[in-house]
């Protein structure tokens, strides 16, 4: 009876919180036919938000794994002053607001900023374009791979690269013949969070962006700017296809995993 | 040949090595002995490159190998915990030196089955780590080290995550491994038992300093210490002296110099007869006595017996305390005088440290 209980209270929890509003938005995005829908997220700039979605995500998922995995070393194998601090800053993007972090970079990068005056100068405009996005969606997505690396890392040990060592490799060859595949679910995993961030990150790109369609609107300014116009086919249309990037992310780095060994 | 000179390592505040100086001859099998925290792993961990001293030098076949990297100081290093590739099956695991030296793949072949022959492990080439036991890995990580064909081979504990049968086949097993391959071997142990049975030269280590050094019967019959004699076998105290329980003789007449003492208990322990004693002190002596001495003697509990010794050991302070670093090569020492049943070290599970 109590296994049932708890069951059941996980079942309806996840239900009411999650799949049914999901379900939902699905619905009501091929309301009016797969054509409608269709349509929809094939004018320019559904079409525009649709790839710079993508820009977004292939510019800051590989700098933030090469950076998190670096960190998470950097944190887990050696001892500094100072190294909790950067524990901490690391976290930083989970304990700050997007909307802060975007406010953040206008006052660094803007036009009266710090060198925000001196890039314009030199013909670089981070606010209210595409830089300035990928800035925002990095700060926000920084923390997933360097999170789910150093517990792997701490658990793995040393022993291991000691005796790549021994054995005579290099550091590099150490890393990319035995630390990187024990650590490689981790990073995986770590991607995957990072990805799914970076797709659906709102608040920090929407301050920085300017929201200039077909310019500077990713897919979810996309999906709040055809919301504001009334057109909800057109908000739940985009919304699934964001929510379909990111399930096909998860399958992506399912399809390449092995059948776990015991 | 593996000289040390003068090795010193601390962490923090822990001195971990105190000026120490060994020279482990080449082929030799030579066990590293001490309590833990007694500075063994750490001076092995030195050898290979693994921890670099604070002071003193490292040399391996004449070469100054201080400064060397491990990659590049040609040792072999068998970790406690296997250490094992967990991604790799037990084929790369062995293969990965001969990999990282970039060998063609038909002499990579070959070798590694060589090897995997040589630990009996075949049949398990295509398996993981994980799907080996505790001694197969153990015997995967030595084929691996074996496998760059190293001038020294190093093992910390090797057996000391294993369960007491795998470690006993296991020693014998490397035992005869190294008349096989016959390569320079240095293991790290805080077994007596397993050094004595094992290795053909003892270097004690305690408190990151060296007590004594040299063949097990030696560190047996002539301890240089109160240390080494407690460490390598069990001992009792008589009066100033310290003996081992076999030296002691008993009769039922004082004789001369006997000293009284009441059996507490007799243990048969198959050959031999261990005699639990209470001296009229009040202190507790065990003296080993053959089964034909026991018939003899016919010592029951509450029999009053009496004990002597032809040679309690006495130790000086000097003698206790020795001046670290004091350095040591494999000398030959006059010949210990043969002990009366002139039997091997086999003390009793009870003294282990």
């Amino acid at each position: 009876m109590g296994k049932l209980a708890l069951r059941l209270t996980a079942v309806a929890y996840l239900g009411l919180l999650l799949a049914l509003p999901v379900g939902f938005v699905f619905y009501r995005a091929f309301e009016h036919g797969l054509g409608t829908a269709w349509q929809s997220v094939t004018t320019p700039e559904a079409e525009h938000a649709f790839w710079l979605t993508c820009e977004m995500v292939a510019i800051a998922v590989p700098l933030n794994t090469l950076f998190g995995v670096l960190c998470a070393l950097v944190l887990v194998r050696q001892r500094f002053r100072g190294r909790a601090l950067l524990s901490a800053a690391v976290d930083l993007p989970f304990a700050v607001s997007p909307v802060v972090i975007g406010l953040a970079l206008i006052l660094v990068y803007g036009r009266d900023g710090w060198f925000g005056g001196w890039l314009l100068d030199h013909g670089i405009q981070v606010i209210f374009s595409v830089p300035g996005m990928v800035l925002a969606t990095m700060f926000v997505s920084l923390p997933f791979v360097v999170r789910e690396v150093v517990p792997v890392l701490r658990e793995i040990g040393t022993e291991q690269e000691q005796a790549a060592a021994t054995l005579g490799a290099t550091p590099l060859q150490t890393f990319l013949r035995v630390t990187l595949p024990a650590i490689r679910w981790g990073v995986a995993y770590g991607v995957v969070l990072t990805t799914a961030r970076a797709l659906g990150e709102f608040g920090a790109v929407s301050i920085v962006s300017g929201k200039l369609a077909g310019q500077t609107e990713t897919l979810t300014l996309h999906v709040e700017n055809r919301f504001q116009a009334f057109d909800l086919t057109g908000a739940y249309a985009a919304a699934v296809v964001l929510a379909i990037m990111a399930v096909a992310t998860l399958l992506a780095i399912n399809l390449f995993r092995p059948k776990e060994r015991t | 040949m593996i000289q040390v000179e003068g090795i010193s390592k601390r962490f923090g505040d822990f001195v971990a090595l105190e000026n120490v100086s060994v020279e482990v001859p080449d082929g030799s099998l030579t066990a590293l002995l001490g309590p833990s925290g007694g500075g063994k792993s750490t001076l092995l961990r030195v050898i290979a490159g693994l921890e670099r001293p604070d002071a003193g030098r490292v040399l391996i076949s004449g070469e100054d190998a201080t400064v060397t990297p491990a990659r590049k100081r040609g040792v072999g290093f068998v970790f406690q915990h296997y250490a094992a590739f967990k991604h790799m099956t037990v084929r790369d695991n062995v293969a990965f030196g001969l990999k990282i030296r970039k060998r063609a793949k038909d002499e990579v072949r070959t070798k590694v089955d060589e090897l995997i022959a040589l630990v009996h492990l075949d049949g398990f080439a295509d398996r993981y780590p994980a799907q080996l036991s505790g001694g197969q890995r153990q015997r995967m990580a030595l084929a691996r080290a074996l496998a760059v064909e190293p001038r020294v081979l190093l093992l910390d504990e090797p057996f000391g995550a294993l369960d007491a049968t795998v470690r006993k086949e296991l020693r014998a097993w490397l035992r005869r491994l190294h008349e096989e391959v016959h390569v320079t071997t240095v293991f790290v142990t805080h077994d007596q038992e397993e050094a004595m049975e094992v290795a053909e030269q003892i270097v004690v280590l305690n408190h990151g300093r060296i007590e004594q050094a040299g063949p097990p019967r030696d560190l047996y019959e002539l301890p240089a210490n109160e240390f080494v004699m407690g460490f390598v076998g069990p001992v009792n105290r008589l009066g100033d002296g310290l003996v081992r329980p076999h030296d002691l003789v008993l009769s039922p007449d004082p004789g001369e110099g006997g000293v009284e003492g009441m059996v507490a208990r007799v243990v048969h322990l198959g050959f031999e007869v261990r005699v639990e004693l209470t001296l009229g002190d009040g202190s507790a002596i065990s003296a080993q006595i053959t089964r034909e001495e026991a018939d003899a003697l016919e010592p029951a509990q509450g029999d009053i017996v009496y004990v002597r010794t032809e040679a309690p050991r006495v130790f000086s302070a000097s003698e206790s305390e020795r001046p670290a670093g004091t350095p040591w090569a494999p000398t030959t020492r006059d010949p210990a005088p043969a002990s009366p049943r002139g039997r091997a070290a086999t003390p009793s599970p009870g003294q282990r440290a």
